[in-house]
C-alpha cells in the first residue's frame, strides 16, 4: 500500500505541488504534491473542503421540515438525502421500515432508482467518458461531453437522454424537478397516477437497452488495455454496503455487510441503527474531512470502500437479470475474488445503471405504484436513523428532537467521507506510480483527477454561480517560492507561468 | 404545451447570496404576466437542461454572480466550450453548446443577467450588497419582459 506517502518524513527540502481546484468533481478539492530534488513523490495528499455546516443547518429545525429541508445540502444528489431524512424521520414517528405501507416503500424505491440512473449517467457520460474514450493523457479540448457529443453523437445524446429520464422519474413522483414533497413521514403524500406511470413506460425499454450499451461500453474501455485499466489506482481495501436479507444488492433498505479485501465476510446482516457501534470517524490535522473506520480493525487497517465497486463487490447477486448476468461476467474478471480496480468502479457503476433501470420498468409495472396508502404513525420515538445506498455509497442520517419536535442533534456521514482514504490511497498510488521522477504536466496531473474522479466525489457545493475559479497547479519550493505555475482558464486555455 | 419564452432561473436557496436567481424567477411569477413565458428552476444547470431550450423563441438565464462589484450584468450568450464543464454544474453558454451539437442546429436567442453576489455560506441569507442589487435588477427586469423580443432585449445588453 501507499500509506507511508501520507506524511513525508522530512518536508525541509521539498517542493509543494497544488492542484486546486480538482475539476469534474463536485466543489472544490486540492491535491498537494511534496518532491524531492528529483521529482521523487514523497508526499501526496487530497484534502477537500469539508461539508461543514450540514449538522448546524439541520439543527433546530422541526423535523418534518428534513426531508425537504436537506435536498438544498446537495445539488447533484438531493433524492439521496430526502429519503434518508424519510427513513430517520419515519422512526421519529414510531414508524419502522416493515411498517411503512407498501405502495410508499415501491415508490420511494422507484424515486431512488430514478435519482441513482440520472447521477451515474451523468457520471459516466458527462464525467468520466471523456477521460475513457479519448484517454487520461489527451489533450484537454477533447475531455469534455462536447467532444464526446461530436466524436460519439449517439453515446453523448443517449447521456443526456438517460439523464433527463432519471429526471423526469424524480418529477413525476416529486412533483418537481428538485425541492418535492414526495416521501413525508411515515409514507409518501401521492401515488403516480395512470397518466404519470404511462408516460414513464413509454421510453423505459429504450432506456433499459441505452443502459446495457453503456456496460458493453465500458467493458470493452476496461479491457482494451487491461493491465493499465487493472492497476491504475487500484488498492485493497474493505468494502461496505447494504445488502438485502438474501445477500441480494440492495440500494434502499438492508442490513449493514462488510467484507475484507480477501472477500471474508466480517460482519453482515447489522442493523444499521447499530452503525456507532461498528464505524468511527478520525480527525487528521491536515484535512477538513473525516476519516471513517471500523472500529473493530482500529484506524490504521479500519478505513473501507462504499459505492458502486463495494456493491457489486459485497453483494451475493442481483435480482435484475440483465444486470445479473453482467454482475457474473465482473465477477468472473477477477475469477470471483474481490475486484480492487479503482478504474472498475466505472464497470461497477454502470451495471447498477442497468439495474436501476430495470427495477424502474418491473416498479412501473406494479399496481401498487398507483394506489396511495395514507402516511401511518406508531409511537413516538426522540431518535431516528436513516440509512441508504446513495449513487456514491452508503449515507447516515442521525437525528434527536426535542419533545417540541425541534432537532437538537444532527449527525450525517456522506459516501464521500467513507471513500475519503480509499480516495487518497488512489492519489498516492497514481503519484507514485505515474508521476514520480517525471516532469509534471497536465495530463499527467490529470490521471491524478481520473483516479478521483472514479469515486464520483460530491463535495456538495451545490452553488455555482457566473465565473468560476480556474485550474491551478503550482509548483513550490522548500524556501515557499513559486518555481513553476499552470493555470487552465475557463476557455480551456493552459497558461504556463515560470 | 411549450411556451415561447423561457425563463431559467437557478441557484440554492440555502446558500446565501445563490438564491438571487430563484428568488427573481419567483418576482417574476408575482410581478408579469406569463401569458407567453415558461418558468423553470434547479440547483444547477446540467447537460439535459439544453432539452428545456427546444422550441423556444426567446431564452433568460438568471443567477448570481461571483463579480460582486457589479449590480447585474445583462449579456447574450453565444455557444461556447468552456472548462465548466468538467464540473457537476455547467454554465449557460455550455448549455447552449450541447443542444448546438445535439441538436445540429443553432439555440434560440439566450440572455444571462447575472446579478452580483459576495457569499454563499450554507443556511445564509441574502447578503446587503446582494439584496440592493436584486432590487436594481428586478426593475430591469420588469422592464425587459414588458418587450419580449430579441430585437429590445439585444438593444439592453450591458456589453
Amino acid at each position: 500500500m501507499y500509506a507511508h506517502l501520507e506524511t513525508a518524513k522530512n518536508t525541509d527540502n521539498l517542493k509543494r505541488v497544488v492542484i486546486d481546484p480538482v475539476s469534474r468533481v463536485e466543489g472544490h478539492g486540492k491535491v498537494t504534491l511534496l518532491l524531492d530534488e528529483n521529482n521523487k513523490v514523497q508526499q501526496a495528499r487530497l484534502h477537500i473542503v469539508e461539508f461543514r455546516g450540514f449538522e448546524k443547518f439541520i439543527q433546530g429545525r422541526p423535523y418534518w421540515e428534513l426531508p425537504v429541508l436537506v435536498q438544498r445540502l446537495c445539488g447533484i444528489c438531493p433524492v439521496s438525502h430526502h429519503l434518508a431524512a424519510a427513513k430517520a424521520i419515519d422512526q421519529l414517528v414510531g414508524v419502522d421500515p416493515e411498517n411503512l405501507p407498501l405502495s410508499a416503500t415501491k415508490l420511494r424505491k422507484l424515486l431512488h432508482f430514478g435519482q441513482v440512473l440520472q447521477s451515474h449517467a451523468l457520471h459516466f457520460f458527462h464525467l468520466s467518458s471523456p477521460d475513457l474514450l479519448f484517454g487520461f493523457e489527451s489533450d484537454i479540448q477533447k475531455r469534455s461531453i462536447v467532444a464526446v457529443l461530436n466524436a460519439f453523437p449517439d453515446i453523448g445524446l443517449q447521456g443526456v437522454k438517460l439523464r433527463k429520464y432519471g429526471q423526469e422519474v424524480i418529477r413525476m413522483i416529486s412533483g418537481k424537478r428538485i425541492h418535492g414533497t414526495g416521501a413525508v413521514a411515515g409514507g409518501m403524500n401521492k401515488a403516480l397516477s395512470k397518466e404519470e406511470r404511462d408516460y414513464l413506460l413509454t421510453d423505459i425499454d429504450q432506456i433499459i437497452a441505452w443502459a446495457s450499451a453503456s456496460v458493453q461500453l465500458v467493458k470493452k474501455v476496461h479491457r482494451s488495455n487491461l493491465p493499465y485499466y487493472d492497476s491504475f489506482g487500484t488498492i485493497q481495501s474493505n468494502y461496505l454496503g447494504l445488502v438485502q436479507p438474501d445477500g441480494a444488492l440492495e440500494l434502499y433498505h438492508g442490513g449493514l455487510r462488510v467484507k475484507n479485501a480477501n472477500g471474508d465476510t466480517l460482519f453482515d446482516h447489522i442493523d444499521y441503527c447499530q452503525y456507532n457501534d461498528y464505524i468511527h470517524e478520525e480527525v487528521r490535522s491536515w484535512s477538513y474531512m473525516k476519516f471513517p473506520y471500523l472500529t473493530s480493525l482500529g484506524k490504521e487497517a479500519g478505513w473501507y470502500r462504499v459505492g458502486p465497486l463495494a456493491r457489486v463487490n459485497n453483494c451475493d447477486y442481483i435480482n435484475t437479470p440483465i444486470a445479473e448476468t453482467e454482475r457474473v461476467e465482473f465477477k468472473a474478471h477477477s475469477a470471483d475474488a474481490m475486484v480492487h480496480s479503482t478504474l472498475a468502479f466505472h464497470w461497477a457503476r454502470l451495471i447498477e445503471l442497468l439495474h436501476c433501470a430495470e427495477s424502474i420498468k418491473e416498479l412501473l409495472n406494479d399496481c401498487d405504484i398507483i394506489r396511495h396508502d395514507e402516511p401511518v404513525k406508531g409511537e413516538r420515538r426522540f431518535e431516528g436513523i436513516g440509512v441508504i445506498e446513495a449513487t456514491r455509497g452508503t449515507l447516515f442520517h442521525h437525528y434527536q428532537v426535542d419533545e417540541n419536535d425541534i432537532v437538537t442533534k444532527a449527525n450525517l456521514i456522506v459516501s464521500t467521507t467513507s471513500n475519503n482514504m480509499g480516495m487518497n490511497e488512489s492519489v498516492r498510488q497514481v503519484a507514485a506510480e505515474y508521476l514520480s521522477g517525471q516532469e509534471l504536466t497536465e495530463p499527467l496531473l490529470n490521471n491524478l483527477e481520473v483516479a478521483i474522479r472514479a469515486y464520483d466525489p460530491c463535495l456538495s457545493c451545490a452553488t455555482h454561480a457566473v465565473g468560476k475559479m480556474p485550474l491551478q497547479v503550482e509548483l513550490i519550493n522548500s524556501a515557499g517560492d513559486i518555481i513553476d505555475k499552470l493555470i487552465k482558464h475557463d476557455t480551456g486555455h493552459i497558461e504556463h507561468i515560470q | 404545451m411549450i411556451k415561447p419564452i423561457l425563463i431559467f432561473g437557478y441557484g440554492n436557496e440555502s446558500r446565501g447570496d445563490d438564491a438571487l436567481g430563484v428568488l427573481m424567477l419567483a418576482h417574476i411569477e408575482n410581478h408579469c404576466s406569463l401569458e407567453q413565458i415558461d418558468l423553470l428552476t434547479d440547483f444547477q444547470l446540467q447537460i439535459e437542461h439544453a432539452l428545456d431550450l427546444e422550441g423556444r423563441e426567446l431564452v433568460l438565464f438568471i443567477d448570481a454572480s461571483v463579480k460582486s462589484d457589479i449590480e447585474f450584468e445583462f449579456t447574450q450568450l453565444t455557444p461556447m466550450r468552456d472548462t465548466s464543464y468538467t464540473s457537476h454544474a455547467i454554465s449557460p453558454a455550455s448549455v447552449l453548446d450541447v443542444y448546438q451539437n445535439m441538436k445540429k442546429e443553432a439555440p434560440p436567442p439566450c440572455f444571462l443577467l447575472a446579478i452580483g453576489a459576495e457569499s454563499f455560506e450554507l443556511g445564509d441569507g441574502l447578503s446587503s450588497k446582494a439584496t440592493q442589487n436584486f432590487t436594481c435588477a428586478t426593475k430591469f427586469t420588469e422592464r425587459l419582459l414588458s418587450n419580449l423580443t430579441v430585437e429590445f432585449w439585444t438593444l439592453q445588453r450591458s456589453k
